[in-house]
């Protein structure tokens, strides 16, 4: 069998949770799991020496990893992972190192896996209209959309190896903006509340803020939405031109489901629609449905989110 | 005078239908347009070129339908379109060697494409395509400023980062703050025209192949509640039966 490095995935600082979604997968690509973690200082990897599924772990140590530079980060774990398939997460940011390491490793990648069965990979295409089948052969690179495989359990141990990997940044940062707002992204949540035309005015957003803050979610939107209205930003928008999402949870409120929308959160693990009109087609694809208007049903829900969380 | 490449690739309007048959996509009777981001990629490509002066050459890879989109580019400015010449499917490194081939022979500085195609949604090709010419690489771009150098916008966590960037280089662009132009009547007439220059290429075989196209399995019909009052039926089943909160 094929050996196989997984790239961990950093999220604020920390070994994000679906590097163990990636370990799994790496265990049905093949053996021999080598976790490989992109640090600034080591202590990174000792939060996750006891993950299981893998056989070595290694702390790869490089100032090259303080911030996002594609071209430095490829050649740095390339420099320290070993021969084997590369598995890295679905994010954005990942996707693009995947593609950088596998175009170093003159090998191809395959974006966006959400199963796998042997050498045979599916993935999405036509925003997720059809899924693909690929054969692979040989080494390649691939991602995986978080919430799709369980995650290995953290009740292993093994031993860390740190390495200097080094990396020559190709760009540099000028400045790092923070957000305006300091709301979580929808790109790096797992619970999303969205609002679309339906809401009526921006103002309205509140609401779904205040069920937002509730569950730890981010609060999205349509296109429609963001192009009517100034106060909604382009990087709420989910869909074919904004933002491809795959949460646990989507609430999609006053949103019609327009083929545009589904196609950036229609592989949502759990979708609920809230809409007055009950044609709407996001009924189609929602696990749960409520034929209302916001006005009537956010107030409910956010009482009972609450009764139940807090 | 910089030498600019936009990739431009041919894809179903988003508002097709998917249709499959013998477990392949149907494209024959679906409406081809320009991927999405491509837009961007070109409006970027022509405001680098105002600002800078330089020529702006869009390249596509495909058969001779693909021209449509070589001649669309046209119309809204590109000086040059070239269309590589093949129908055979490639995966991301056959792919990637054919474009940067032809981006180092034919001397291109800077390359814009798509953050990812509409129909493959990989993005990858950017990336891959400046690691494949030793170049750096700039992707999901949001905004780009050319007083003073050059400097892009891209996501960072927990806002935006701004980078300076220089040539030679990759940058993959996602929808910005830009509005794309429109084509004029006297920019459709010379698209008309206008000579697509064809290269014939070989690509290296493929190590990753296609099985089979397919429908999504359908997913089980939800359950749909009548009146606000029922989201409290929903918050019990989120946790009862789908245990997510
Ligand atoms: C190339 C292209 C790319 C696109 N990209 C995207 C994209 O990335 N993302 C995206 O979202 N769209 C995108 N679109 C646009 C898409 O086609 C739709 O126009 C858009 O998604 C509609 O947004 P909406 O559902 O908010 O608005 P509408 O379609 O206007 O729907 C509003 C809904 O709100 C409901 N409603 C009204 N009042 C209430 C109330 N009081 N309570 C509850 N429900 C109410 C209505 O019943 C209706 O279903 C794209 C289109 C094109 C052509
Ligand atoms: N066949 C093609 N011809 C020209 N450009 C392409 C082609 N495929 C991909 N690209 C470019 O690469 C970008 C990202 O594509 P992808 O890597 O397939 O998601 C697209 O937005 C295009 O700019």
């Amino acid at each position: 069998m094929t050996d196989t490095v997984v790239i961990a995935e950093i999220n604020k600082g920390k070994v994000s949770p679906t590097t163990n979604e990636l370990i799994s997968a790496a265990n049905n690509l093949g053996s021999n799991c080598t976790l490989v973690i992109p640090c600034t200082d080591s202590s990174l990897a000792d939060q996750v020496s006891n993950i299981s599924g893998v056989g070595k772990i290694i702390a790869a140590k490089s100032s090259v990893f303080t911030n996002y530079d594609a071209a430095g980060w490829a050649q740095a774990l390339d420099s320290v992972a070993p021969q084997g398939i590369i598995v890295t997460a679905a994010s954005a940011q990942s996707k693009d190192l995947a593609a950088r390491i596998a175009a170093r490793r003159n090998v191809s990648v395959v974006q966006d896996v959400i199963s796998i069965d042997g050498t045979t990979l599916s993935t999405p295409i036509y925003s997720g209209k059809a899924i693909e089948k690929v054969a692979i052969n040989g080494n390649v690179v691939v991602s995986i959309r978080p919430n799709v495989f369980p995650g290995v359990s953290n009740d292993g141990s093994c031993d860390i190896q740190v390495i200097d990997a080094s990396g020559d940044l190709a760009t540099a940062v000028k400045e790092l903006v923070e957000r305006a707002s300091t709301r979580l992204d929808v790109s790096e949540a797992n619970i999303i509340i969205s609002g679309g035309r339906g809401m009526g005015s921006p103002d309205n957003f509140s609401h779904l803020e205040a069920i937002a803050d509730t569950l730890g979610a981010a609060v999205g939107a349509s296109r429609a939405a963001v192009d009517t209205w100034d106060d909604i930003p382009h990087s709420m928008q989910v869909g074919q031109t904004g933002k491809t999402v795959n949460p646990n949870l989507y609430i999609a409120v006053g949103i019609s489901g327009a083929i545009q929308h589904l196609a950036g959160m229609r592989s949502s693990k759990y979708i609920v629609a809230i809409n007055k009109d009950a044609d709407a087609p996001i009924f189609q694809y929602a696990d749960y449905g409520i034929v209302s208007t916001w006005e009537e049903a956010l107030p409910v829900l956010s009482s009972a989110l609450s009764n139940m969380l807090s | 005078m910089v030498k600019i490449a936009v990739l431009v690739k041919q894809v179903p309007d988003t508002n097709s239908k998917i249709q499959i048959s013998n477990d392949r996509v149907d494209l024959s009777s679906v409406k081809m347009v320009m991927s999405p981001f491509d837009e961007f990629a070109v409006e970027n490509a022509l405001l680098h070129k105002e600002a800078v002066g330089g020529t702006v050459t869009a390249i596509t890879v495909g058969g001779n339908s693909a021209d449509k989109v070589l001649k669309d580019a046209k119309a809204i400015g590109v000086d040059e379109i070239v269309r590589l010449d093949c129908t055979e499917y490639m995966d991301s490194n056959a792919f990637q060697t054919v474009i940067s081939g032809v981006i180092s022979q034919d001397g291109y500085e800077v390359v814009y494409c798509g953050k990812s195609s509409a129909d493959t949604g990989s993005g990858s090709t950017g990336p891959g395509v400046a690691e494949k010419l030793g170049w750096a690489s700039v992707s999901n771009v949001t905004d780009i400023q050319f007083t003073d150098g050059m400097t892009v916008t891209v996501p960072a966590e927990g806002g935006n980062a701004i980078i300076n960037v220089s040539a030679p280089l990759v940058v993959s662009c996602d929808k910005g703050s830009i509005k794309v132009r429109k084509p004029n009547v006297k920019g459709i007439m010379m698209a008309k025209r206008a000579q697509v220059d064809v290269k014939s290429v070989s690509p290296n075989p493929s190590n990753v192949t296609v099985v089979s196209q397919t429908m999504p399995a359908d997913k089980p019909a939800g359950k749909k509640f009548e009146g606000g009052q029922s989201a409290e039926t929903v918050v019990q089943l989120l946790r009862e039966e789908a245990n997510i909160i």
